[in-house]
């Protein structure tokens, strides 16, 4: 039996240095057919078992994103053909609560990537989804005892359907713009986590997301409570086999932060260089909470993701850092956006961009003071590190202000690897890559330090792959 | 057998205008060589060229480390045959811990000269080429209490934020760490005081010996108070013009620069 699996898994043509570009051969157990109507928003609902609460918000966002143009800004996505895409590929018969439930090519793919290994070591809980579903679920059980809840969003609407309806698309309606109307209609898997108040989640709860059909879109939809005085952090991870032809990942994440909770979503987005990734992400912070994103994207051909806190009461706090990475033929168009809606709120935008071999990175951002937010405080820092004069690096800063006791602050700088730097490391005996590597691992360190070790280490090393090679 | 470095009317050019003019100068491994000049004579371009900066342009010459063509190598590669550059301005390179770059930095040189014993990797193959992190802790700590620097240097970025006598003395940490053959000191004295001074000349001595060969460069006499050369040569308009013993040095501390430049003015066409 051994053997026969063995022969399912073939690594798939590897362009460059992106070692995950692998795949395994389909062996999905439902596949919707290709391009987007109401009959495959209905039958995904259908599928799942879904109220008809549930089947009336898909339907209508289907109608929005329909009625909705292209956006014209930030990159290029002409490229997509909505009727090529699979909209829902079931790899799974049902979810795993231990990695032996998972199907073997799946389970090992994910070994491949590091998941189970990472769970023993260092994880409170893992989500893992493969293609359209969740194919794996695990919490501690202590957190489990403490009520602490981190499922799929799919499972949560079958056993916690009152608090999904009560908060399911409040903090991005469908209206926001037309991929978040996508995801609506079509979303499938994601994490559904709520956290109770006063308990605090010390270790990392963390989902990856794998795509690894062929002309795919994943339209994951994750959606966070913290109560009152309660602490979490949830860190995403993804990846995706390298393909000839695009795929296409439309994520909607809304988490609500409660008076005095703290809240923080780490993502380190390595998605293969053919794959649009459009993500919509907002939080909304009441008095006295925090919010951070930690906002790592090496990977896809076009991201166009700008995290977003909404601080609504008193003393919130939002925080976002930004690493963006833009290697040949990428382009990450990053940033953040921060509302201060509420008195004595405050905010702090670092953004740190890489462009390499003819990339372009954008930093494009947000910060908006609404009229009665006295006290309102935010600093933005932008640093762009361009490599060659092939690649390139944008910055669209907005400000709107409707306040006028507030403190404003934005600085922003372009700098170059200085032929200088590069001697000096070069002339203590560090080859020219190794000392590339060095510089830039050194520019986004500031932030690096803020992540885990384990996602340090992770974050260092992928910089490092993006390195090899090409210099000069 | 000593090793040498043999320079044979070097001629290196910056930016299309010529600077040194046919250089000639040996060194021993365990010979201390002073090299003197006014400012805007080529004694830094000489440093810079000798350990391959690009911007340095060789019109013509060799140089020989042990009789292998040192110009057609990267800087990197220099510094792996054993060639060392204490630099006037030492570079700072934020967000690379001193302890990091460094531990990279004599990995990459021992690693290349066969003394790094490859030990069973963990994970990556980077990490099995990386001197072992205690063996490497160890020598830093006790080589930074020599030099009489703060330990807790070794957690800063490199050289970022540090005052120009620690800048120095991180130079000469890194000098002692990674032993090269070769050490070219350019304007080490530059910009301290007499305590810095001190601690990086005694720091310097400490490393002389028969293993080293050093090319001293200084503007003035007073760092050869403290380390005594062997030999002692006046570089002027991009030549040699003068060279001697130690006493060459004590008589243009006497004399100035001056004198050098009436004595050795190019005649009128």
């Amino acid at each position: 039996m051994a053997s026969v699996t063995e022969e399912r898994v073939e690594v798939g043509a590897i362009k460059g240095d992106y070692q995950f570009g692998f795949h395994d051969t389909d062996h999905s157990v439902f596949r919707a057919r290709k391009g987007l109507d109401r009959t495959i928003v209905e039958q995904i609902s259908g599928m799942k078992g879904e109220p008809d609460w549930m089947l009336d918000i898909r339907l209508k966002a289907f109608d929005i994103f329909t009625q909705k143009p292209m956006p014209r800004w930030g990159g290029h996505i002409d490229g997509i053909d909505f009727d090529d895409i699979y909209y829902y590929v079931k790899p799974a018969d049902r979810e795993g609560r231990t990695w032996d439930d998972v199907p073997e090519s799946i389970k090992n793919t994910f070994d491949r990537l590091g998941i189970p290994e990472a769970e023993k070591r260092f994880l409170a809980g893992v989500g893992a989804q493969y293609d359209s579903e969740v194919v794996y679920h695990s919490l501690k059980e202590d957190l489990q005892n403490l009520g602490v809840l981190f499922l799929s969003p799919d499972q949560a609407l079958q056993e916690y359907p009152d608090l999904m309806r009560e908060y399911f698309g409040t903090v991005i309606p469908s209206e926001d713009n037309k991929f978040a109307a996508l995801n609506t209609a079509v979303w499938s898997g994601g994490s559904f986590i709520y956290v109770p108040p006063g308990i605090e989640v010390d270790v990392p709860l963390q989902a990856y997301f794998r795509i690894n059909s062929e002309d795919m879109g994943q339209f994951e939809r994750t959606l966070i409570i913290v109560d009152e005085g309660a602490t979490v952090h949830y860190v995403e991870g993804c990846t995706a086999p390298t393909y000839s032809s695009e795929s296409l990942h439309s994520a909607v994440v809304e988490i609500i932060c409660k008076p005095r909770s703290r809240v923080r979503y780490t993502t380190i987005q390595n998605w293969a260089d053919n794959v649009y990734n459009l993500v919509t992400k907002r939080a909304v912070a009441y008095e006295n909470a925090t919010m951070e994103w930690v906002d790592g994207n090496l990977g896809s051909k076009l991201t166009m993701k700008y995290p977003s806190v909404y601080l609504r009461g008193e003393g919130a706090h939002g925080e976002i850092l930004s690493i963006a990475f833009s290697g040949k033929g990428q382009h990450q168009d990053a940033g953040g956006k921060i509302v201060h809606a509420a008195p004595n709120t405050s905010s702090l935008i670092t953004s740190k961009s890489i462009s390499k071999d003819g990339g372009r990175s954008s930093y494009r951002g947000l910060i908006k003071v609404t009229a009665g937010a006295t006290g309102a405080r935010s600093k933005v820092v932008c640093d762009a590190l361009i490599l060659d004069e092939a690649s390139r690096s944008d910055t669209y800063p907005v400000m709107e202000v409707d306040e006028a006791d507030v403190s404003i602050a934005h600085e922003a700088s372009v700098s170059r690897i200085q032929e200088e730097q590069l001697f000096y490391l070069m002339s203590r005996g560090i080859s020219e890559t190794e000392a590339a590597t060095m510089i830039v691992n050194g520019f986004i360190d500031p932030l690096v330090k803020e992540l885990p070790m384990e996602y340090a280490v992770e974050m260092n090393r992928l910089i490092e792959l993006q390195m090899e090679g090409s210099v000069g | 057998m000593p090793a040498d470095l043999v320079i044979r009317n070097l001629q290196v050019s910056v930016a299309g205008k010529p600077i040194l003019r046919g250089i000639n100068l040996e060194i021993k491994q365990g010979e201390i060589h002073a090299l003197m000049g006014p400012n805007g004579s080529g004694k830094s371009t000489l440093s810079y060229a000798l350990m391959g900066h690009p911007k340095y342009q060789i019109e013509g010459g060799a140089v020989l480390l042990d009789g292998e063509n040192l110009l057609e190598m990267p800087a990197d590669e220099r510094a792996q045959k054993g060639m060392f550059l204490a630099f006037q301005y030492p570079t700072t390179i934020p967000g690379v811990t001193l302890a990091n770059f460094l531990r990279s930095a004599v990995s990459a040189v021992r690693r290349a000269r066969g003394a790094l014993s490859t030990s069973v990797s963990e994970s990556g193959a980077k990490r099995e080429m990386l001197m072992p992190m205690r063996e490497f802790r160890k020598e830093i700590t006790q080589t930074m209490k020599d030099l009489e620097i703060d330990v807790g240097f070794a957690r800063r970025y490199l050289n970022d934020g540090f005052s120009g006598g620690e800048k120095k003395r991180v130079e000469i940490l890194q000098l002692a760490m990674l032993q090269p053959k070769f050490a070219i000191l350019d304007e080490t004295d530059s910009g301290l005081d007499i305590d810095a001074l001190r601690i990086v000349a005694e720091g310097v001595n400490k490393l002389i010996g028969p293993d080293l060969g050093a090319l001293i460069i200084t503007h003035y006499q007073r760092l050869l108070d403290y380390i005594e050369p062997h030999y002692v040569h006046i570089l002027l308009d991009g030549q040699i013009v003068e060279s001697g013993g130690p006493q060459l040095a004590k008589e243009l501390e006497a004399k100035g620069y001056d004198w050098v430049r009436e004595k050795y003015a190019e005649p009128v066409a």
